[in-house]
């Protein structure tokens, strides 16, 4: 854990701080409450259906049993959720509600093993798993297809018949391409070219809390409690669903237990409200951990073709890119983010980046931590190892030698303004962990080193926030975003800093859809960037507000007054003598000077300006287990402006161990059924703490231009260049290379056996 | 059927409740007696989140029957400060922000406390598999391995 020092001026009191968190006593003593926490007088239980066939007509539904069954008080099927028709596409950010709608409730088709079919509520949680096996549903049995390789194919099973590739019914559902320059060109000048196929498998975010909420309705208002990455989200999709228009609705986001993207949809939440209106009373849901497994968005399995070329001197001239991505039940895949980000760290004259979106029959995609990014760099990152050794380069050299700088020109459209991604490799190349020795092959075990790098968009968007100044000086700010990993404490530097007050003087509270103004996900790296935003512009119209105040008060022009380490001060001498006012004092007289002293900024944030980053990973190879462990990573990265570097860390730290479970050990297993083998904690095998080592994090601070703190999203970037950085070790280790995750003991015992020649 | 009785002793006080044969210890602690600090985060002793102890060894209270708890010693995370004082675990975890989310943690601080009446020095590789039932999705355990093994030497430090 080591920390550089800012490469911009740093004389601030508060920002950059290792302050401790608002939230943090009530989330180690176990009072946060989180969606599940939550209860009501009169409350009773909601439980799903779910299909157990990945691909069935649904013929008939008779509830008539689970209704007279003792307890049961209300039974819903999709006829009670708002059909959103086909052929119309009603877009609620990147969420379809036709998808939307069908994926809450199946509808004319159940398209996954999980897939919602009914759901009860009834007095008790048995009671209404109980019902739920009384319902009768007709099934017509239809062939399925999960892989996104044989959803291609012609001659698959079909999930929608309304989607058309090249004129004909497909499981193609979408397609976006990138072009810069003239790509055959390109690898015409080439010396090298190399070309590879990649796949991954569907990984889950595996959030330790499983889906929650709580619902009442009363007088045709609802009030939602509800796990989510964005309250405001859980209001207007339940408004879609439900037909119950957004000021009837209250969303109250509860503390949230990881998300990682997977919270940036709904499951539940639509159908407990429709519940607690038929019922009239409170209805709580909490999904199990395989109804979380089965039935919400892991991101998406892939296949994919990557094709580079560059000069002996190691500069690249061209590179293609196909990413076939699956996206489940319902079109959605990260195609954006796979084609987009996964030539972006680099300068290449010459690209041509496509995507394909695929439905299969597996539960609908939901967004995975710069969604699509990790699998477009997975297989980008190891042709670039592939270069290096075939030009006899270091393969961090070859990245500096290529890096996007300020004016490169991305294939995805934009020309960077000054980013520090050379920076990061640079960092990287003389760190002392590139430069210790690897231990020698021992005991049966041998040994290797990787690098890669990554990109990711970030995210502006839409951010309110309120900072009211109490009587006693104190500070409340209310922002609209679920605080999903430390960020209330960056908002509290940040109001801290900017009023030149204590920082434990700043409480800092999430506000609920019906006291702050509109906010967007938590979600895209944006939080602390578009928060930071909106604060420091609500912050810096109260200080405008405190100055006219003391002006009042000492009868002089606003304009003479300045705002100093907290307090007022006449701006020179002109002004004229008085002791400085402090918050406190101001506050104490608001009331006769104006009224309460407060104010709120609304604003679409713009300027987010993408992250870069690049890892170092270090593994140990078992040749006769096939056991891969990761002995050292290290991940430098460009944050722009460290706000609260413990939390920044903290997202390094946790993307790199996502990543290395992406790598080694974690995906969906289907059985012959087309039903998830796999759906617990046991068999779906996410990093314990005694298989991983300490994460170390460099964070290098390249201040955003276009940010008042300098600020650039930190959350996402981590997850991009792991799934390279451990295949490249695995490979320097082994001298044998892997084009498919996970490299999974099985998986690596396999490849050990296969002749060489055969690779 | 009836619902059993079970007298019990939680964090320190008497405690009875009613429950079904079957219920586990978790969903009488989180319901009727509204200890919702402990989480359930699989329901099958897979992620830790639940983790109490039982006459001071950690369990996963969703593996334990809740009238198993007749006459034990049941600790939970609402035990673990005293009043408004925070245990030193607690608070090198806020210190060193060894969490992110919050919903892992009761259950992590309840086995680390375990570890460290057992074992007052414990070397990374031992808090790495003492806390291996404890999943954490947020933090990569970086920092609450380094969070334990402080709170360790502080606490031998103050023992001296």
């Amino acid at each position: 854990m080591s920390t550089k020092e800012s490469t911009g001026a740093n004389d601030n009191k508060w920002i950059g701080q290792r302050t401790i968190r608002p939230d943090g006593a009530d989330k180690v003593t176990g009072r946060a409450a989180y969606a599940a926490d939550t209860t009501m007088p009169g409350m009773i239980w909601g439980k799903v259906l779910r299909s157990p066939h990945p691909h069935a007509k649904i013929k008939s539904i008779n509830t008539k049993k689970a209704e007279a069954h003792p307890g049961v008080k209300a039974v819903i099927t999709a006829k009670d959720i708002v059909d959103f028709p086909l052929d119309k596409s009603v877009m609620l950010g990147i969420q379809d509600m036709r998808w939307m709608c069908r994926n809450v409730m199946a509808r004319e088709k159940a398209l996954f093993a999980g897939h919602p079919v009914a759901a009860v509520a009834a007095t008790t949680e048995k009671i209404a798993a109980e019902a739920c096996k009384l319902i009768e549903v007709e099934y017509e049995v239809l062939p399925f297809v999960i892989d996104v390789e044989e959803a291609m194919k012609p001659g698959a099973p079909v999930l929608h018949d309304f989607v058309k590739f090249e004129g004909k019914p497909s499981n193609i559902s979408g397609t976006l391409e990138h072009k810069l320059g003239d790509v055959d060109a390109g690898f015409a000048k080439a010396d090298v070219v190399i070309e590879r196929t990649f796949r991954t498998q569907p990984v889950h975010q595996g959030y330790i809390e499983p889906h929650a909420c709580l619902v009442s309705v009363s007088d045709g208002k609802a009030t939602i409690w509800s796990s989510s990455q964005g309250q405001f989200m859980v209001r207007a999709m339940c408004a879609y669903l439900t037909g119950i228009p957004q000021n009837d609705i209250r969303a109250i986001p509860a503390e949230i237990g990881g998300g990682f993207g997977g919270k940036t949809i709904i499951y539940l939440e639509p159908l407990a409200l429709v519940l607690a209106k038929k019922t009239g009373r409170p209805v709580k849901m909490v999904m199990t951990r395989t109804e979380v497994f089965h039935a919400s968005g892991p991101t998406s399995g892939s296949y994919s073709k990557i094709k580079i070329g560059a000069m002996k001197d190691g500069t690249l001239v061209a590179a293609r890119g196909t990413f076939c991505l699956q996206a489940g039940a319902f079109p959605g895949s990260p195609i954006r983010g796979a084609a987009g980000c996964a030539f972006a760290p680099y300068n290449i004259p010459n690209v041509y980046s496509e995507g394909f979106d695929v439905v299969s029959n597996r539960s609908k995609v939901a967004a995975y931590r710069a969604p699509g990014a990790p699998i477009g760099a997975y297989g980008v990152e190891c042709v670039m190892d592939e270069i290096a050794e075939a030009l006899k380069m270091d393969p961090l050299q070859l990245r500096l030698k290529n890096a996007a700088r300020m004016g490169t020109k991305a294939a995805h459209g934009p020309v960077f303004p000054r980013i520090g991604f050379v920076e990061t490799i640079e960092e990287a190349a003389k760190h002392a962990h590139y430069k210790t020795p690897l231990p020698k092959p021992k005991d049966g075990k041998v040994y290797g080193r990787g690098v890669a790098s990554g990109f990711w968009f970030n995210a502006g968007g839409e951010s309110s926030a309120q900072v009211n100044i109490n009587e006693d000086g104190t500070v409340v700010v209310i922002t609209g975003h679920p605080d999903i990993g430390g960020s209330r404490a960056s908002t509290a530097n940040i109001t801290a800093e900017i009023l030149g007050i204590d920082y434990k003087k700043v409480s800092v509270l999430i506000g609920d859809t019906s006291v702050i103004g509109f906010s967007n996900l938590t979600g895209g790296s944006r939080v602390t960037y578009a928060s930071a935003m909106v604060v420091t512009q609500s912050t810096e119209n109260v200080i405008t507000i405190l100055k006219e105040r003391a002006a009042k008060i000492w009868k002089i022009d606003p304009e003479a007054v300045v705002w100093e380490n907290g307090e007022a001060r006449p701006a020179g001498a002109n002004a004229g003598k008085f002791e400085p006012l402090s918050l406190g004092q101001i506050a104490a007289q608001a009331s006769a000077t104006g009224g309460p002293i407060g104010a709120g900024k609304q604003l679409n944030t713009t300027g987010a300006e993408g992250g870069f980053a690049t890892h170092l990973c270090d593994v140990e190879v078992d040749v006769a287990l096939g056991i891969v462990r990761v002995l050292r990573y290290t991940s430098f990265q460009d944050v722009g402006r460290a706000i609260h570097p413990s939390y920044v860390e903290g997202q390094m730290q946790g993307g790199a161990a996502q990543g290395i479970g992406w790598a080694l050990s974690e995906e969906y297993i289907f059985d012959k059924n087309g039903k998830l083998d796999n759906p617990s904690f046991l068999d779906y095998r996410m990093p314990v703490s005694s298989d991983l080592p300490m994460l170390d994090s460099v964070i290098i601070e390249v201040p955003n231009p276009k940010h008042p703190q300098g600020v650039r999203g930190v959350g996402e970037v981590p997850l991009v260049p792991p799934l390279g950085a451990v295949s490249n070790a695995i490979y320097n280790a082994l001298g044998r290379r892997f084009y498919s995750l996970p490299m999974s003991p099985p998986k690596v015992l396999a490849t050990l056996d296969l002749p060489q020649a055969a690779e | 059927m009836a619902k059993l009785h079970v007298s019990t002793t939680i964090n320190g006080e008497p405690q009875e409740f009613l429950c079904d044969a079957e219920q586990s210890m978790l969903d009488v602690l989180r319901g009727p007696l509204g200890l919702t600090g402990s989480k359930e985060g699989c329901g099958s002793g897979d992620c830790g989140a639940c983790t109490i102890t039982v006459n001071g060894r950690i369990v996963c209270s969703c593996l334990m029957l809740a009238a198993e708890a007749e006459g034990q010693e049941i600790g939970t995370i609402e035990g673990m400060a005293k009043g408004e004082t925070l245990h030193p675990l607690q608070q090198k975890f806020l210190e060193q922000a060894a969490l992110q989310c919050g919903i892992c943690t009761p259950g992590v601080l309840m086995a680390a406390k375990s570890l460290l009446e057992r074992n007052p020095n414990p070397t990374e590789h031992d808090v790495r598999f003492w806390l291996a039932g404890n999943l954490c999705r947020c933090t990569g355990y970086d920092k609450i391995i380094r969070a334990v093994m402080d709170t360790a030497a502080d606490m031998r430090g103050a023992a001296r």
